[in-house]
This record gives structure tokens, sequence and C-alpha cells, in this order.
């Protein structure tokens, strides 16, 4: 039987030829992979501490004696903040959007497909937290306990998963009325199994692209609370970098541009793959 | 009818919905009937009459408002979930649309094995094996087995459908609506293999359907339902030859017949179904059935 090249495999198959073929959505990735990269192995070709007084506060680029993205207000290599406070972004971002995973996805899971009161009962708990502003809920969590790394990302990841556990639920109430979920449940497949073997799998596409632009949202939200000042004094973040020379940026750009430019590609990188997956998981492109 | 006890006897079943506030849609009201092992019983009636709301409540992927269903001598209407999914294997559903009723992301191979796993009948290379075969009987290369949804037409896909509610080995398929989203010439190759089925292995058959030119090749009996009640039940020469009711004679006007010379000017069937919403407390008049002939009952008209 004749059948089209774009026809053949998995769905994954064809959503990863899909993305392949998005220049934008590689680009996206080939920059995450780089940031990625400089994160876990920059310090080994670019070995300089970050937290080290190494010269001249406040020395530009290209200046006589300066590393190459200058010194901050206090004389700290920025280029190794660069380098090392990536670290600290991505571990916070990871560890929150895991949290948004866990708890968004059981919540929504579980009021979607049970219904009834059970999803009353789910879906005001959810409202309780999505009615708080994300960034004053944060900035409580992390004032009432030590700001450590740690505790941002458990606070992030507290601030961010109502939008997950609305968008798994919705994702569950069309597919639960589908007649292959039907069919499971005529075979006599279990409550757990086809909430986890048969709907969640068909759930995943639109979770995600949303996970993906959860992460570039939750490496801002680091960013914001490290400016803000709320973050592990000890471990240098992007965010914090800003933060710190928010002061004298006027007196020495490059102080706060180049963690900028870093936080930017990083969150851009991630909107670019989100997008990107967003179009290969869309049915009605392929074959394009 | 067979000998013996029916495999399955449907006792005053009914299923509501609510809509809104006080009111409620009376599905299917008061449905008592019976398949008789190795027997086709088939349900016709136009669109919204409740016939798929009774097959669905019969094998409970809706949970019935009252009434029983007793299969092979078990009243599964009452049975709690664990003891529901272990009856599961002794009646199984296809559904209409062959290309909603499989999962998309899931090769074919693993749809049809997954009841063999959850039911402990086969697994790892002996699975494998039972769905090799279980494809081969509907008529489907065991090498298809790797292949996904997406890959098989309509009329593959609905053998795949087949071939997975065969995998428990049922006594009951219920057919609701199964080759009505299929071209004519793939709906005659279905129904030929699963008239084939049943009698290589003895199924009954509770085939949901408004096509009446393929009920009448494929049914034993017909119960003619309207407004969520049977007005019209019996065997399948009574109903097509004698019919009673004056709802079937008009479902069976309404048939086109391809020679114009044989036109009849009976009035067709024009006006709206009555509405089946009923406010609450209120319900509709319950239709008594009488026995014209042998098997053959009728609902009194007044």
């Amino acid at each position: 039987m004749a059948v089209a090249r774009s026809e053949l495999g998995s769905p994954g198959r064809q959503a990863l030829r899909m993305f392949l073929r998005n220049r934008a959505a590689v680009f996206g990735l080939v920059l995450l992979s780089g940031i990625v990269l400089m994160t876990l192995f920059g310090s080994f070709f670019y070995d300089q501490d970050p937290t080290r007084i190494m010269a001249r506060p406040l020395q530009g680029p290209g200046e006589d004696g300066a590393p190459a993205f200058g010194t901050d207000y206090l004389g700290r290599d920025v280029l190794a903040g660069v380098v090392n406070g990536g670290s600290t972004s991505l571990t916070v971002a990871l560890v929150a959007v895991f949290l948004v995973v866990v708890i968004g996805v059981t919540i929504g899971a579980l009021a979607g497909y049970y219904g009834g009161w059970i999803d009353t009962l789910l879906m005001r708990f959810t409202e309780v937290f999505q009615v708080l502003p994300a960034l004053l809920f944060a900035m409580v969590i992390v004032a009432l306990f030590e700001p450590s790394t740690r505790t941002v990302a458990i606070a992030i990841g507290l601030a961010s998963w109502p939008g997950t556990a609305r968008l798994t639920r919705a994702e569950f109430l069309r597919l639960k009325n589908l007649e292959f979920v039907k069919a499971a449940r005529a075979i006599g497949a279990s409550d757990f199994r086809i909430i986890w073997r048969v709907i969640f799998p068909n759930a995943l596409p639109p979770l995600i692209v949303s996970i993906t632009l959860i992460m570039g949202a939750a490496i801002l939200f680091e960013s914001g609370l490290a400016f803000l000042g709320l973050s592990d004094p000890n471990a240098q973040s992007w965010g914090q970098m800003i933060g710190l020379n928010r002061q004298t940026f006027l007196n020495g750009w490059w102080t706060v541009t180049f963690p900028g430019l870093a936080i930017f590609s990083t969150v851009l990188s991630f909107s670019l793959i989100g997008d990107g997956l967003q179009d290969a998981f869309n049915p009605k492109l392929r074959g394009r | 009818m067979s000998a013996g006890t029916p495999l399955v006897e449907v006792r005053d079943l009914c299923k509501h919905f609510p809509v809104g506030a006080g009111a409620t849609v009376h599905a299917v009201e008061n449905v008592s009937l019976q398949v008789g092992r190795g027997e086709t019983l088939a349900v016709v009636g136009e669109s919204g009459c409740g016939k798929s709301t009774l097959a669905h409540t019969m094998i409970r992927l809706h949970e019935p408002t009252s009434g029983q269903v007793v299969l092979d001598g078990v009243d599964i209407s009452g049975l709690g979930n664990r003891a529901l999914r272990e009856h599961r294997a002794k009646m199984q559903i296809i559904f209409q649309d062959p290309f909603a009723s499989l999962d998309p992301r899931r090769p074919v191979g693993r749809a049809v094995a997954e009841p063999l796993l959850i039911h402990k009948i086969a697994k790892g290379p002996d699975a494998d094996e039972q769905v090799a075969d279980l494809f081969t009987r509907v008529g489907l290369e065991p090498d298809m087995m790797r292949q996904f949804p997406h890959q098989f037409s309509g009329g593959q896909r609905q053998r795949v459908c087949i071939a997975r509610a065969l995998a428990t080995r049922p006594e009951l398929v219920i057919a609701d609506e199964a080759v009505s989203a299929l071209d004519v010439s793939i709906q005659a190759q279905v129904i030929n293999l699963m008239m084939e089925l049943q009698s290589e292995l003895g199924l009954s058959y509770l085939f949901i359907s408004h096509d009446l030119a393929v009920v009448e090749r494929m049914s034993h009996r017909v119960a003619v339902m309207y407004l969520g009640q049977i007005v019209e039940i019996g065997p399948r020469s009574a109903i097509f030859e004698n019919p009673e009711h004056s709802y079937t004679q008009r479902l069976l006007d309404a048939v086109p017949i391809a020679d114009p010379r044989a036109r009849r000017d009976r009035p067709l069937l024009t006006d709206e179904i009555p509405s089946p919403v009923w406010a609450a407390g209120t319900s509709p008049e319950r239709v008594e059935l009488r026995e014209v002939a042998p098997g053959h009952l009728v609902a009194a008209e007044g």
C-alpha cells in the first residue's frame, strides 16, 4: 500500500520531524543547548571565581586589564558571573517546573477525570492559589523561610501550578468522553490505567508546550525574585547580578546587560522551542 | 430464540440524565428485552431515540438509573467496580466511529493486546501470538500489528476494533452503529465478517442501527425504539413483513426503494420527534406491550 512519507511512524516521530523542519524552533534548541553547555562546562574553560574581587570596580569591557565583560560595582568579573549564574537559574526553574508538573497534572487529571464534587473541591483549591498574586505569594514564602535556592524553587513551583492544573483538567474533560477511552473502560481497564496510560499520553502535547513556556517563565520569575534580593546570597544568579548592580548600572551598562542577555536568550530559547512544539503537535500542519 | 435461558436479560432498564434545574432527559425508559445465545437482536430507531444510550447503559458505560441487566445469570447492574471489571470480559462493544475508537498514540497490536493483559488471559509472546491470531481471524495481516491507527482505512480500523472486542472471548458483542460510518461496499464486508464470527464463535450481538437494510440482513429479531421505549419487538420477518405499530410502519416506509415504479405513496415521517425532556417528578406514560403473535410484542396505541 502506498503511504505518504509524512504518514509513517508513530505520532511522536511525526512531531519530531515537524519540529526539526521549523528553523526558529531548531535555533531555540541550539541556543538552549549552548546555554546549558555553558552552565555545565563553562567554568572549566573560564575558571574565574565569580565572587572574587579581581580588579577595579566598574571597568568596561576592553579597558586595560579588564575581563571580557568588564567588572561589576565591587570589581567582580561579569563574564564569570554570566558563566556560573546560569546553574542557579536553571536549577531553580527545573525544580519549580517539576513541582508544577507533579501538583498541576495530578490535580488537573483527578478533577477532569472524576468530575462532580472531586472536581469542584480541587478546582476551588486551585483557584485559591490562582487568585494569589504569584510574585507576592512567592516573596512571602521566601521571606518566611531562609532564602535558599531550594526555597526559591519551591516558592516558584507553588505559585505557578494552577495554570497547568486547569490545562490538564481541560484536556481530560475533552478526552475522557472520546470513544477510545470508553473502549478502554469497556475492556475493563482500571481508573488508574485509563488516567495514566490512555488519557494522559494523549493530553501530553499541549502540556509539553505549556511546560516549555513555564520553564522560561520560571527563569524570569527567579530573576525577578533575585533582583528584589530574594535569593540565596551565596548562589550567584543572573537576576541577582542585575539586582545588585541596579544602583550603579548607569555608570557601567555591561554590569546588567550581559546577565540580562543571558536571561533573555534562555527565555527566548524556551519560547521558540515551545512554539515549535505547538506547531509540531498540530496535526493540521502536518505534511506541509 | 435458542433454547434455554437467554444470555442477556434486560428488565425495566431506565437511564435518565439531568439537564439544568428540575428537568430530566428520559433517554431510556423501562426497556425490557432478551438476547439469546448466538442470536442477533437489532435495535432500530431514529437518531436520539436512546438506542446508543441503551447499549452503553447495558454494559455500564453509563450507570443505569434503575432496572437490571442480567448477563449469564449475574445481575451486572449492581456489581461493584472490581467485580464489574471482571465481568466486562463477557461483554464487549464496537463503536460507530472507527477513527475515534482507537487510541491514536498506540500501535493497533497493542490496542488488541490490552484486553488480554488486563484480564490476564495472556502476556508476552503468548499475547503477541493471540493478537496475530485475532488479526488473521478478522482479515488483517498479522504484520500490521506495529502500525498506528492513522495508517489504516476506516474498514481496517473497524476490523481492529472487532479484533479488540473479541480478544476477551466475549459472549455478547454490542455493535453500536458499527458499520454506519463505513462505505457501503466496506459495510457489506464487515457485516459478512461479523456474521461469520457469529457462526464460528457462537456470539450474541446487540446490533444498534438505523439502517434497516443492514438490520434485515444481520438480525434474527428486531426491537424498535421510540423516545426511549421499545414500541415493537419480534422476529425479523414479523417486523419487516407485518409491522403492527404505526411508528414501525412509518420507519419502514422511510426506506428508499431504488425502483421508481415500486414507489409507495404512504406519507413519510416528517414531524419532529417529541422531546424526551420531562420536568422533575413527571415521566412519560409507560408503554404496555401486548403479544400479537408468538414472540411479537407491540405497544398499544391510543
